[in-house]
């Protein structure tokens, strides 16, 4: 009893409320004719599609920088592989993969781009970091227009220049994961290599933070002055942060892609940035700290939240009213975790 | 010659601005007396919102993206003059009056959020845009027609339950200030009523500066620390700045829909954060310095490429898209830089 | 005749580490009151009582009582205090750069008149009356002697400038009774300082009350009527300026009370023909301590002690060492060049540095004890890793055996090693501090103001600890310190640095006297002359 009034003292006050809501909407399905299986089903695709994007906020955020609104440049490095993937004409999982090593290579040279221009806006990182992926995306639609992009599928059927806004996976590496050694236990479907490839990343970032160069930068982001008087360059250990954040979200994107079976592009990437922040805070990460258990227990309870209120409360109410309480829910997230007095500060 | 080169360094943004306009005026081969009418059509419709960013950043708040609450109260108070039937200059200043009292609102609440994410005030302003987003999409897709009464069906979507996508002001506020008093030199048309209204804000904020308050406020701007040994209310001037930036982005945002004609319920409002402070900062603002001809240069040069971008970039790469996307782009693209600057020199700053 | 202000039994306390103790001053009109104390004797802590700084309402306020002008008062905000006459300049500059002369004299008592908007809208829109703020702003400068225009920019002017704005500023407030000056001539050029206090007697014959903060001894001594002694927050004397001489102020500000205690022996003394580092020419460009040639060699198996006044460069020259701030200068290691500027070479030379902002750079607070103790020799040495696949990862088990051996060996006090390090007390924090040192095996260990902020019980404890690691594991140690009670008590020689130079080598049992000549930057002269 003790140890469940610690705990529930530890938990923010805002993630307390969205599990209340959450287990609520369960009883609630209970008592309508939505199938809790097909639910559970559905909050298992997502919570592997969009965990590895959370995933990408935790270097950032332990290093000190925050967490990483730059997140559409990654992704913009990931949409390039899986694209030169696509017009390679490679298919299932080795168009998956080669499309993962491409994105590696081109988010490695636009991570170091970037870490190096945050490194010269320190203490503006999280809006120079929203605004250069504005930028970027506008510029790269420009970009989707112009670069010459060949395979039918992928461009315009008329006039065969620029390329499409969506372009289907199905013959390509649609599926792979999540076809991979997938089960069914009635009605439940469980996406297993989704979801093998999540639990993979969070491990690989969690042994990171366990090597020196992970110490080094969780040091860097705990206390700066102790990390220079143990010997860390600190610049370096927060490029790395800004580069391994940006190849994670270019990994996150193709594993996004491939489950959603649709490769989207021009305004896309802008709205996956939001809902990640907000998720790993979700999960009791703050603005200076994260875990990985943060992002695995906040994106179950924000990606269960958003299936399960879909049917249950369009029930209830008339419309669709997820795509609102997302924004409210994410963006009110956030909110609170920038105007929460800094408990580091004494 | 010094004395040249800092002048050209200091203002690299709207000399860069300059070249490009010129420049993409000159591939779109728009015809001239077309263009003039419509920059001085858009300088009349917004240059009052772009004012509106000015107090904040003078107060040490930096760009306050939260202007876009000040928008959403006075698209707010245009639906419901619609949906009780005043029209023309009444409508307009029941609107006016109506969107201040409930700017004034949430400029209140918005200030008292910004005061307690002090240094991070532009992030917080723009989540803070975002979230009300969200708020004003529950109550006009949800609420509106079932909670809040609204009389005009044919605004409401089909079940009678919130607005529909577009609210066209015909018949009730459009132009409603435009048509009052309009010179024509040639085929160029001057709406000479939001001119003035602009010239009476660009006057009131220059009187402002020279009170107690604007005092008050360039001090807080300058060091909070400072001014509150001082004496001074940080806190209670930081929330009066931001009030008056919200209701001054309110009364623009109104001018700018009576000019439009019809309101996008959900999307004419998100827009105005990214264009007026793009505007501002292409003017030559920074993120701690603007005065009002930042914004006035500000919205000639932005307005001049916003009009021609989409003919320049068909007539160059044969796609009006690549146009849009790059007058966007742009956009973004100032912001960041401006942002960046102001990252670099508080970093240089500090050491 | 009343007296203009009297702070009676003033006590306050910060995290529960008592800052001042039972403290009592007064002023009378018209006199300059010197207050002097190294840094962290409670002199700022007093003056931000005395002004109201919302920094003391947030930690719980304090004890005592407050009488200006025989009055009783309660001060609690700025504003308060100013409207009680009490003005201050401070440490760092309260002015805006970006405003005028004019506007920062009259920084929020704006002279305004009214218009009709503000007969509409309230007073705060009134117009500002510029002519006559200018008026009085050229009045008040010329007061205290400055002929500068009055509507220049703050911002390009010189320091010394700048500080006779602040004193306007406060001569400008009509009602002001009692002037605070926190280190108003630090940054000031000789001649400079000398109108500064030119100006103070002037505000002295005007009858206004001034309390004058000083290292610059000299200058307190000149200017004062009287003098108050703080040290570890408490008054250890407080008298007329005459009855004072600048070593007697020096001593007793860094405290004279010894307990000899019988040094456990080592098998060899420490000798000048077995030297671990030799130090030439340092300079290091520490903000506030800046160190500006200083020599030194130090032996193999001694505990240097390195002391001297607040702001004259004794804690430049361990962090300059340790690469932490900017320095030059001629260092040997060894024999071997040593490398400056580089905290990495440093450590992998065995040079350990302990700061003296323990919080601040010696701890991460929110971590656990035995991260505490193990992160930097994880970093710096690839101590307690293993292998895991491709991955050379920290080894959570060795951590935890090291972290329990050492807080048995420190006697720390904890619940677990798991515990945050922030939830510790100040003495148990440094012991933390302490440990993780000992873990980098020292080659030399710098450790500075070790027993900062910390009860008198731990003091001890954490002194026999770094006697045990000098004797036990042949450590050398350069200390430094502000009290020169626990220099006398473990070390060999003692170092004393005055205006970031060595001024003297002394030996532990030298009388106070040569301490506080030595401190003054005197003992050398003294010496010549004699």
């Amino acid at each position: 009893m003790n140890k469940l009034f610690d705990l529930l003292k530890r938990v923010d006050i805002p993630t307390l409320i969205i599990f209340v809501f959450l287990i609520s909407l369960f009883i609630l399905a209970a008592f309508t004719k939505v199938s809790i299986p097909s639910l559970l089903s559905d909050s298992l695709k997502r919570i592997g599609m969009n965990g590895v994007l959370v995933l990408a906020m935790v270097p950032t955020i332990r290093s000190g920088i925050g967490p990483n609104f730059g997140l559409p440049i990654g992704i913009i490095g990931g949409l390039i592989g899986a694209l030169v993937s696509m017009q390679l004409g490679l298919v299932g999982y080795f168009g998956f993969w080669v499309s993962v090593l491409l994105a590696i290579v081109l988010c490695t040279a636009i991570g170091i781009l970037y870490g190096w221009l945050l490194e010269r806006v320190r203490g503006q990182e999280m809006m120079v970091g929203t605004y250069m992926g504005y930028s970027i995306v506008a510029f790269m639609s420009i970009m989707w227009l112009l670069l010459p992009f060949s395979n039918p599928d992928m461009v315009w059927a008329i006039g065969g220049r620029g390329l499409r806004y969506t372009l289907t996976l199905q013959d390509y590496f649609g599926y792979v994961l999540n076809n991979f050694l997938k089960f069914k236990v009635g009605r439940l479907e469980v996406p297993t290599g989704l979801l093998l490839f999540f639990v993979g990343a969070c491990l690989v970032v969690y042994i990171f933070f366990k090597t020196r160069m992970g110490l080094a930068i969780d040091l860097t982001g705990q206390n700066e002055r102790y990390a220079i008087s143990s010997g860390v360059n600190t610049k370096r250990a927060r490029l790395i942060a800004v580069v391994l954040s940006t190849i994670i979200g270019g990994v996150g994107i193709i594993v996004y892609a491939q489950s959603y079976g649709f490769l989207q592009l021009y305004q896309a990437p802008l709205f996956m940035t939001f809902p990640a922040v907000a998720s790993i805070l979700i999960g009791g990460a703050s603005i200076r700290r994260a875990s990985i258990t943060n992002v695995v227990v906040g994106t179950i309870a924000f990606q269960t939240l958003l299936t399960i209120a879909l049917p249950v409360l369009s029930q209830v109410t008339r419309g669709d009213i997820t795509e609102v309480m997302r924004l409210i829910v994410s963006n009110g997230m956030i909110l609170y975790a920038l105007t929460r007095a800094p408990k580091e500060a004494n | 010659m010094e004395k040249f080169k800092r002048i050209l360094v200091s203002n690299a943004v709207p000399i860069a601005f300059l070249a490009l306009s010129i420049s993409a005026v000159l591939v779109a081969r728009i015809p001239p007396l077309f263009l003039v009418s419509e920059i001085v059509r858009r300088l009349s419709r917004n240059t009052f919102l772009v004012l509106s960013l000015l107090i904040p950043i003078v107060a040490g708040m930096g760009l306050n993206f939260g202007i876009v609450l000040g928008a959403m109260a006075g698209q707010a108070a245009m639906f419901f003059v619609v949906d009780w039937k005043i029209k023309d200059i009444p409508g307009v200043i029941v609107a006016m009056i109506l969107g201040s009292v409930i700017a004034t609102l949430l400029g209140w609440l918005a200030g008292l959020v910004l005061n307690r994410a002090k240094g991070r005030e532009m992030i917080t302003s723009m989540i803070l845009g975002f979230f009300a987003n969200g708020v004003y999409q529950l109550i006009f897709l949800f609420f509106i027609g079932s909670i809040i009464p609204f009389k005009t069906r044919q605004f409401l979507l089909p079940e009678g339950v919130g607005l529909r996508n577009t609210v066209d002001l015909y018949g009730s506020i459009a132009s409603a200030l435009n048509k009052v008093w309009i010179v024509r030199i040639g085929t160029v048309r001057v709406f000479v009523v939001p001119i003035l209204i602009t010239v009476g804000l660009c006057f009131l904020i220059y009187f402002l500066f020279k009170t107690k308050l604007g005092q008050d406020i360039r001090a807080v701007g300058q060091d909070m620390h400072i001014a509150e040994v001082a004496g001074i209310k940080v806190n209670k001037i930081r929330i009066i700045a931001v009030i008056m930036s919200t209701v001054l982005a309110a009364i623009g945002q109104i001018i700018y829909l009576q000019d439009i004609s019809t309101i996008n319920t959900y999307n004419s409002h998100e827009q105005v954060g990214l264009f007026s402070i793009a505007a501002l900062l292409v003017g030559g603002a920074s993120t701690r310095r603007a005065s009002i001809w930042n914004a006035i240069i500000g919205v000639l040069l932005f307005h001049t490429l916003f009009v021609v971008a989409p003919s320049a970039g068909n007539k160059l790469f044969g796609q009006p898209q690549v146009g849009e996307f790059f007058r966007e782009f742009l956009a973004y693209a100032v912001i960041a830089f401006a942002l960046a600057m102001h990252g670099w020199s508080a970093k240089k700053g500090k050491h | 005749m009343e007296k203009a202000l009297e702070m009676r039994n003033i006590s306050k306390s910060f995290y529960g580490n008592q800052v001042l103790k039972n403290v009592s001053i007064d002023l009378m009109p018209g006199e300059v009151h010197g207050l002097v104390g190294e840094n962290g004797a409670g002199k700022s802590t007093l003056m931000n009582i005395l002004f109201g700084m919302p920094v003391i309402h947030s930690t719980g306020g304090f004890e005592g009582e407050i009488f200006v002008g025989g009055q009783k008062v309660e001060i609690d905000s700025p504003r308060k205090a100013m409207e009680l006459g009490i003005g201050m300049v401070h440490q760092e500059f309260m002015l805006l750069p970006g405003f005028t002369i004019t506007e920062n004299i009259k920084l929020n008592r704006e002279i305004t008149k009214s218009n009709f908007v503000s007969k509409l809208l309230g007073k705060s829109l009134e117009t500002l009356d510029f002519s006559k703020m200018r008026r009085d702003a050229k009045e008040a400068l010329a007061s205290i002697g400055m002929t500068v225009d009055e509507y220049l920019p703050v911002a390009g002017l010189p320091v010394g400038h700048k500080q006779f704005i602040e004193i306007a500023r406060e001569i400008d407030k009509k009602n002001l009774k009692l002037l605070v000056l926190d280190e108003p001539t630090a940054v000031l050029s000789e001649t400079e300082a000398e109108k500064l206090l030119d100006a103070i007697r002037f505000l002295s014959s005007k009858g206004i009350s001034v309390l004058f903060i000083s290292h610059r001894l000299i200058e307190v001594l000149k200017v004062s009527n009287r003098i108050t002694i703080l040290r570890d927050g408490a008054i250890v004397d407080q008298g007329p300026a005459s009855s004072f001489t600048i070593s007697e102020i020096a001593e007793k500000m860094v405290g004279r009370k010894i307990d000899m205690v019988g040094l456990p022996p080592r098998k060899t003394e420490p000798s000048d023909k077995d030297i671990i580092m030799s130090i030439r020419g340092l300079k290091v460009a520490m903000p506030g301590e800046s160190v500006k040639d200083f020599s030194i060699d130090i032996r193999r198996g001694e505990i240097l002690g390195i002391g001297g006044l607040a702001g004259h460069g004794k804690l430049g020259i361990a962090n300059g060492i340790a690469g932490i701030f900017p320095a030059s200068g001629e260092i040997t290691l060894d024999g071997k060049p040593y490398r400056l500027n580089n905290p990495a070479y440093a450590l992998n030379n065995g040079i350990v540095y302990l700061s003296e902002d323990r919080r601040g750079v010696g701890l991460l607070l929110n971590e656990s004890i035995e991260m505490n103790i193990a992160a930097t020799a994880i970093e710096a040495f690839d101590q307690f890793t293993k292998r895991f696949f491709l991955f050379k990862i920290y080894d959570t088990k060795s951590i935890r055996n090291h972290a329990l051996e050492m807080i048995k060996e420190l006697d720390i006090r904890c619940k677990s090693p798991t515990q945050p390090v922030r939830r510790l007390s100040g003495g148990n924090q440094q012991k933390v501090c302490l440990a993780r040192a000992f873990t980098l095996k020292p080659r030399i260990l710098f450790v500075s103001e070790p027993t900062r902020g910390i009860d008198v019980g731990a003091k001890k404890l954490v002194l026999d600890h770094l006697v045990k690691m000098n004797r036990d594991h042949s450590i050398t140690i350069v200390m430094t310190s502000s009290e020169l009670a626990e220099l006398r008590t473990i070390c060999d020689r003692i170092a004393i640095v005055a205006e970031g130079r060595l001024a003297a080598i002394l030996p532990p049992n030298a009388t106070d006297a040569e301490f506080g000549l030595a401190m003054a930057g005197e003992l050398q002269e003294v010496k010549a002359s004699e």
